[in-house]
């Protein structure tokens, strides 16, 4: 099958892979890339497992064409530590027990950030809402929650 | 959190290092990093994929599988059926002599549920290993089929499973497990009011965030490691080398790491096919569920039914207890048989009652095969005693956690497995759950231990 080359920053980094058509970009950032942080829990778009950031945007990795991304850029919860710092939303689902398993959570970090890169300061109906599209099915929730509400908080001292 | 202290008091050691402490998982900096490895997360050169062709059918005989179309399609590169498999009649207890072996790896002349494997086929991408697997053509002579459990166990209901020769579990005690405590009828003839009531479960679905799977890699010394997500690690390792007559040091697994379970990821069933598969091919082989298999394959919690009748006294005293539990296995045994037997042993619950009757029956029937999930055995039936113990407290117009304190086994009682009752704590945490939950209940029973006076 003909491949079409495909270019990308990925966290920060210029990638370019030959795919074949059709190719899913979580297919091309897990296999291709090796960056196995955007998991496959349904393949469907209804799990939000494969969550990334896609120029600003929250967008479902097994539901996004790679070539469609040429140019973009992406971000994904392995690129989020810097120089081994955890950001403030990983420190805050580690220190609030928002991981059991751990495969929904690269997902639910990515959505709790474009949340807060928009709303630094959400309501707990904000967090909820912005969560919507992630299932987790070890934790019942509320620790996610919490975390997302303490990471915004922590974010907005630093600010102050 | 709040640790109390002073319950049990001369029994502990306060020495405790880690109990009442926040302690972080050691796990989860990789899970919050995305750096956890999980099995689909290892990649391999000239890896396979494995699809499996399912049965449409809830009940059939296979009259032929033809197989040529799909080997022509591109990618293909090893089709399995039922003859490639070295000991294709399993069950995984069998390691704990719990038999017969009565399931097989891939179908071999019969189906017994809708979903069961009948064909592997292996190709360079997943999408070949779907498109090839939809040109295998079974011929099927479809067979009735039953879907109730009581319908099972009338005589002339179609015979599921032919390994057992009968629609239910043949315990070493007969038809079904039994427990026999007392006398129960001369307890109900004692009783101030009996109360019978049924209680019936819906199979239910783990549905792990990350579906059920595993790769192999033949390391090219005739060992193969599999990097898996099985609950179980040693319990499948023990059961693939059955499957495969491989002696287990051929078999390296690698796991621990596990995308949810609940139980869902104990059954062994995708790695001894795929170790064949690499084996038979020589190539890293990977056979991961579909979500949609995940949901409608993967082995849920078991139906149940509950038929409870209970003798009360006016007092609270429950003098009489019979039951009779169903366990829906589905086709195959699975864990089933020892859900159902945990249940014979837990229906009388955490209470102490003189005249006791459980009959528990694991029964076969043309549905999902069913196996463990949390508390599998027990947590239905504790529904359903749970409920029937607030059914008897109005009977009575008692409130229902007084009549719980009234039933509540001891230290010393016997229970109606013959077993003594050691290390009870049911009063206390009744107790403090009636502070937590604000639901006084009268001083005598707030004075109650679990030791008895005197013992
Ligand atoms: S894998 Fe993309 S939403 Fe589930
Ligand atoms: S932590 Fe397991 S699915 Fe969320």
């Amino acid at each position: 099958m003909a491949k079409v080359p495909v270019q990308f920053t990925l966290n920060g980094r210029e990638k370019a892979e030959f795919v074949e058509g059709g190719t899913t970009l979580l297919h091309a950032l897990r296999d291709k890339i090796g960056d196995t942080s955007p998991k496959g829990g349904c393949h469907q778009g209804t799990c939000g497992a494969c969550s990334v950031i896609i120029d600003g945007e929250l967008k479902l990795s097994c539901l996004t064409l790679a070539e469609t991304c040429n140019g973009a850029t992406i971000t994904t919860t392995s690129g989020l530590a810097e120089a081994g710092v955890l950001h403030p939303l990983q420190r805050a689902f580690l220190d609030a027990f928002a991981t059991q398993c751990g495969f929904c959570t690269p997902g639910m970090i990515m959505a709790a950030k474009v949340l807060l890169d928009h709303t630094p300061n959400p309501s707990r109906d904000d967090v909820v809402e912005a969560l919507s599209g992630n299932i987790c099915r070890c934790t019942g929730y509320e620790p996610i929650i919490q975390a997302v509400l303490t990471a915004a908080r922590a974010n907005s001292q630093n600010a102050a | 959190m709040e640790l109390r202290k002073s319950y049990f008091a001369d029994q502990r050691k306060d020495g405790l290092h880690e109990i009442g402490q926040g302690r972080p998982r050691l796990d989860s900096p990789g899970h919050v990093m995305g750096k956890t490895a999980y099995f689909a997360d290892r990649n391999f050169p000239g890896m396979l994929h494995l699809k499996m062709v399912r049965s449409p059918h809830h009940h059939a005989r296979i009259r032929s599988i033809d197989t040529s179309e799909a080997e022509k399609h591109p990618g293909v590169v090893k089709i399995l059926t039922a003859k490639d498999v070295p000991h294709n009649v399993y069950t995984i207890l069998i390691l704990i002599q719990i038999g017969p072996e009565d399931e097989t790896v891939l179908a071999d002349g019969k189906v017994r549920w809708k979903g069961e494997a009948v064909v592997a086929v292996l190709a360079e991408t997943e999408r070949a290993a779907q498109e090839a697997a939809a040109k295998v053509k079974v011929n099927y002579e479809v067979l009735p089929a039953v879907f109730d459990m009581e319908e099972a166990l009338k005589p002339g209901a179609p015979l599921v499973n032919e390994y057992h020769g009968q629609n239910y579990y043949l315990y070493d005690s007969g038809e079904c497990r039994k427990v026999r405590f007392g006398d129960v009828e001369a307890g109900f003839a004692e009783a101030d009011h009996i109360l019978e009531q049924s209680y019936q479960s819906s199979p239910i679905e783990h549905a792990p965030t990350e579906t059920t799977g595993c790769v192999v890699v033949p390391e090219g010394n005739d060992r193969f490691t599999c990097y898996t997500n099985t609950q179980a690690m040693f319990f499948t390792l023990d059961n693939a080398s059955i499957i495969l007559q491989m002696p287990g040091s051929k078999l390296h697994f690698v796991g621990g790491t596990v995308g949810g379970g609940f139980g869902g990821k104990v059954d062994v069933i995708v790695e001894p096919i795929a170790i064949l598969g690499a084996k038979l091919t020589g190539r890293p082989v990977c056979f991961i569920y579909s979500r949609e298999e995940e949901m409608q394959i993967s082995s849920p919690r078991a139906a149940e039914k509950v038929v409870i009748k209970d003798g009360v006294m006016k007092d609270g005293r429950i003098v009489a207890r019979k039951v009779t539990g169903y366990t829906d296995a589905g086709a195959y045994s699975r864990h089933s048989p020892y859900g159902a037997q945990k249940g014979a042993a837990h229906y009388p619950g955490p209470y102490t009652i003189p005249n006791v009757w459980i009959d528990t029956y694991c029964v076969y029937t043309n549905r999902t095969p069913s196996s463990a999930m949390r508390g599998f055995g027990v947590t239905i039936g504790d529904f359903a005693l749970e409920v029937q113990m607030d059914k008897l407290a109005r009977l009575i117009g008692m409130d229902p956690l007084e009549f719980r304190f009234i039933n509540a086994y001891r230290d010393g009682d016997m229970k109606a497995h013959h077993q003594p009752t050691e290390g009870a704590a049911l009063i206390e945490c009744m107790q403090e759950a009636s502070r937590a939950a604000n639901w006084p209940v009268a001083e005598k029973y707030m004075a109650m231990s679990s030791y008895k006076k005197g013992a």
